[in-house]
């Protein structure tokens, strides 16, 4: 029997989505991680620290442009929120 | 250098030009191009807001005095907003759905629309503005006086700073022109965000500026920077753990509570989309303008003399350096910071009092006077500009009392950590249903209460508001409670005692009121309307009835008609449709019968409106269902207002039908009035006519027949005069034109002379009289001869009147109180029933046998008499004879 291929695309789009939620939700987790990191470093020089501190910030702006980039696409059927009740 | 004219000059344009800005963009808003003006880059910059003049001046002095730590306060916004799907897109859509306009309105209305919470978010946030105000304020001075150093010393300590009175006033008229031009229905201000967006691009400008300058041009390129990076004073400075951690929450915390930030970010957020957007360019723009924070620092701390201000850092390098240019337009940039973030703070916290603390009591006191509530724009403009005004003054009485000296980013974390207590209340109410208004207000009360202890009281400097002894030893000295060691833990840092004890205590308080107190029936229902907000709103867009929304519904009858029921006639649509379960499809018809099951418990509005609600068949918020309910009320109110006006009406009526009856009756009565009154004055003048006729006609008469004659023309004369004395007095009586003549003397008396003028009538067949003279002897103040007067009337009736062979009248008198009664009654037939309603009418008289000659005027006059001596002449029932009883005071008052 052939199954029609829509409903597969359609949900492989869903799945996709899914992800790209979890990955919106995790991003301010990494970025609290990022920042808080300097805190395990027995002694930051001044200077490495600026550095440190901003290059995470470029790397988390990439990661949110990424992100809200392909979440602020029209989802057409948008599926339900998961984890809210 | 420049001359201090010249900045004033420059600040005045400056401000000229923002207003064309908003001006351009509220005519554009008007024509209809609010695409561009709202595009997601304007809702970015807007956002920029955050960054005030602490941000502009303070933070070059936070990095020389404590190195990277100034950067938390940008790290923790950075969190919120690459965090943006999880929380901030909540918060947008339910300002949205919800039409919040404040962050006040947000809390109150999760939790119930109670306005208490309203009012005491609004309080706490002006509380904590108050401070954020003076630092804009301590910011612009020092700008100023770092042009005019003249001014410094013209402030003597005690007396009112010029310069930063200056300062307040003018921002004051500034915003108050600015944003309270017009009232815009949704809180939306197209111009202001705007003239907020070009200040956000001229404080990047011009702190990238600076910083290109001292990157470039001083020290001599990156590498470079990097090394003097390492041999200035700031590389001695340690990463403190706990500083570090809480001022990242709490600057996070700050972001989306400061009532000015929660007004950009979600009252005038007109897209969700936009989010997407700011959620990684508004980082960039806190990433550029912190990238030459430390830089600036450095060369500052290299270049200028020891004991300069670091906070004024921006303005003193370039003008070391001589470049006048780059100092006016790192003034500009400045003042830009500090009037965005005055104008939008005032603005949000003018809309919070005067929608939850000046309307409410207006509309109270309107209500309670009963007047109709008439145009309250007036009102909410006017208490919007005083509330800016005083919102400034307290920001300026602020600056006063805490000396202008402390450190700007000192100042600022005070109003951080302020308006962070909101937080645990806005967090619950997005994400956990359970969340109460009891729950929210002990929260919010802890943690102010805390914070003002801890953090905000201590601010104002040891001595000024907390003795320094309380400061040292704690109250009373307790010293648990010592304001900066709170329950013994000593050598923590104050800001993060503060933000430990406060924040803590604060959710402490929210989750246990919340967990113990059972909420109302409406925070319930906005409880779920906010934290299921996506649930609804997409439900509408999706259309497809889904299992959960049969479950969804199964849930809500349940909780209306009952476990049992709901479930049996769940199970049954089910069954018809050739499901197993509890859950069928949800079809048109399975709604129709739902509801109708419903409606018969709550009625056809309501259970129409949470079906729907359900189903998102029409999006019903809670604010409709309570409009239903009043509405509901309404006409219940009204259809008893109704019934009880027809009742009213129908009394009306039955009172005119009376009073047409009664009137018509008087018309018949004046009718056989008028005609009895001719009849008695026609029959003696008829005789008199006649029989002079007959004496003038005939001269041989005999004189027996002449004596005759005269004598009946006489007597008809006489009675004619009576009826005529009698008709006089009557009208006399009855207009009340009648003087009594008062004399205090014994009832006997009066009777006695009754009797004796009755005697003198010796044609009437006489009556024998029975008295009590014993009873008689009543001293009594009266009318002597009107009295007489009745009592004549009465006696000589029952001489006109008694059948009895031998008549009788017996005269009864006793004493009631103040009230005499005497009663007259006789032996004869007395009167039939059905004629006692008539007698004391005027001319009634019971036979037409004129007996008497009297023209039934009599009982009608004693009447009239009885009611002008204060008493009163009835007929008395089954005594035998016809009897009368008069009841007379014994004292008649004297007024009347």
């Amino acid at each position: 029997m052939r199954e029609p291929v829509e409903p597969l695309f359609l949900a492989r789009r869903t799945y996709r989505r899914r992800r790209l939620m979890d990955a919106a939700h995790l991003l301010p987790w990494l970025g609290a991680f990022l920042f808080g990191l300097p805190l395990l470093w027995s002694d930051p020089g001044t200077a490495a620290g600026l550095l440190y501190l901003f290059g995470a910030w470029v790397l988390l702006i990439v990661l949110a442009f990424a992100l809200s980039r392909r979440l602020a696409e029209d989802p057409g059927n948008r599926p339900e929120e998961p984890g809210e009740s | 250098m420049l001359s201090f004219n010249v900045i004033i000059a420059a600040c005045l344009l400056y401000v000229v030009f923002l207003f064309l800005v908003a001006f351009a963009a509220e005519k554009g808003a008007r024509r209809g191009k609010s695409a561009w003006l709202r595009s997601p880059v304007v809702y970015t910059l807007s956002l920029s807001v955050y960054c005030t003049g602490w941000t502009f001046f303070g933070a070059v002095g936070y990095a020389a005095r404590s190195g990277l730590e100034f950067v938390t306060i940008y790290l923790g916004p950075t969190l919120v907003l690459i965090g943006w799907f999880a929380m901030l897109r909540k918060l947008v859509r339910i300002g949205r759905t919800q039409r919040i306009t404040s962050i006040a309105d947000l809390i109150s209305s999760r939790y119930g629309k109670s306005p208490m919470l309203g009012i005491f978010v609004t309080v706490l946030c002006v509380f904590a503005g108050t401070p954020y105000i003076a630092l804009q304020l301590q910011s612009v001075t020092l700008a100023f006086r770092t042009f005019a150093p003249e001014t410094a010393t013209a402030a003597v300590a005690g007396s009112l700073d010029p310069t930063a009175v200056w300062v307040a006033a003018g921002l004051a008229l500034f915003t108050i022109i600015f944003g309270t031009r017009n009232l815009d229905v949704d809180e939306k201000h197209n111009g202001v965000v705007m003239a907020i967006a070009v200040e956000g691009v001229v404080k990047l400008v011009a702190l990238v500026a600076v910083g290109w300058f001292v990157l470039f041009h001083v020290a001599g390129g990156p590498g470079a920077m990097i090394e003097m990076i390492e041999q200035s004073p700031i590389a001695d400075w340690r990463l403190q753990a706990d500083r570090w951690i809480a001022l990242t929450f709490v600057s996070a915390a700050a972001f989306i509570c400061l009532p000015r930030m929660f007004h950009v970010l979600v009252v005038e957020n007109t897209d969700e989309k936009h989010l997407a957007t700011a959620a990684w360019a508004f980082p960039l723009y806190l990433f550029f303008l912190s990238l030459f924070v430390v830089p600036i620092a450095v060369v500052g701390l290299a270049v200028m003399p020891p004991g300069s201000n670091p906070d004024t850092f921006v303005l003193t390098v370039p003008l070391a350096f001589g470049r006048e240019g780059l100092a006016m337009l790192s003034f500009l940039g400045g003042f830009s910071a500090a009037t965005s973030m005055v104008i939008v703070a005032s603005i949000a916290l003018s809309t919070m009092v005067s929608n939850h603390i000046v309307m409410p009591i207006w509309l109270r006191a309107r209500q309670q006077r009963g007047g109709d509530p008439g145009d309250v724009r007036n009102i909410v403009l006017m208490s919007r500009r005083l509330t800016i005004a005083a919102i400034l003054a307290l920001g300026y009485a602020y600056y006063d009392l805490s000396g202008g000296g402390a450190a700007l980013a000192a100042i600022g974390l005070i109003s951080f950590v302020g308006v962070a207590q909101i937080l645990p209340a806005l967090l619950g109410g997005l994400f956990w249903r359970g969340a109460t208004r009891v729950g929210a207000a002990v929260g919010l009360v802890t943690g102010f209460a805390v914070w003002c202890y801890t953090f905000f009281l201590p601010s104002f400097g040891p001595g000024a508001l907390l003795s320094a002894s309380l400061m040292a030893e704690g109250p009373f000295g307790l010293s648990l409670l010592k304001p900066y060691a709170l329950f013994g833990i000593e050598g923590l840092d104050p800001f993060v005692h503060a933000v430990l004890w406060s924040l803590l205590l604060n959710t402490a308080g929210f989750v246990l009121g919340s967990l113990l107190v059972f909420p109302q029936p409406l925070e319930r229902l906005q409880g779920a309307s906010f934290v299921n907000v996506y649930r609804q709103s997409d439900a509408t867009r999706g259309g497809g009835a889904t299992l959960g929304e049969a479950e969804d519904l199964l849930v809500m009858a349940q909780r209306i008609i009952g476990t049992r029921d709901a479930q049996a006639l769940f199970q049954s649509v089910a069954e018809s449709q050739g499901k197993r379960g509890y859950l069928p499809d949800v079809t048109p018809a399975f709604l129709e019968t739902l509801e109708r099951r419903l409606s018969g418990s709550v009625g056809a509005a309501t259970a129409h409106a949470m079906v729907g609600q359900i189903t998102g068949a029409a999006s019903v918020s809670v604010e409709d269902l309570m409009k239903v309910a009043d509405e509901a009320a309404q006409i219940m109110e009204y259809s008893s207002q109704l019934e009880a006006k027809s009742a009213e009406l129908e009394r009306t009526a039955r009172q005119l039908r009376e009073a047409n009856e009664k009137l018509t009756q008087l018309s018949i009565q004046k009718d056989s009035f008028l005609s009895q009154i001719s009849h008695e004055l026609r029959t003696p003048m008829t005789s008199i006519r006649a029989f002079s006729e007959i004496l003038m006609a005939s001269d041989r008469m005999k004189l027996e027949d002449r004596t005759r004659y005269s004598r009946i023309i006489h007597d008809e004369s006489r009675r004619l005069t009576r009826l005529l004395d009698d008709l006089l007095d009557l009208s006399v009586l009855e207009n009340g034109k009648v003087s009594l003549h008062l004399e205090t003397l014994n009832l006997s008396s009066v009777i006695d002379r009754a009797v004796a003028a009755t005697e003198g009538q010796s044609f009437e067949p006489m009556v024998r009289i029975r008295r009590e003279r014993g009873a008689e002897a009543i001293p009594i103040t009266t009318d002597p001869d009107r009295l007489a007067q009745v009592f004549i009337n009465l006696i000589s009736n029952a001489q006109k009147y008694c059948s009895a062979p031998q008549p009788e009248l017996h005269i009864r008198v006793s004493l009631s109180g103040e009230m005499v009664t005497i009663d007259f009654v006789d032996n004869g037939h007395g009167i039939p029933a059905s004629k006692q309603g008539l007698i004391f009418e005027k001319f009634s008289r019971l036979s037409d046998t004129r007996a008497a000659g009297g023209a039934g005027l009599g009982l009608a006059i004693c009447r009239e008499v009885m009611d002008k001596l204060g008493g009163s002449i009835s007929y008395l029932p089954g005594q035998g004879g016809a009897a009368f009883r008069l009841v007379l005071p014994r004292a008649k008052a004297v007024a009347a």
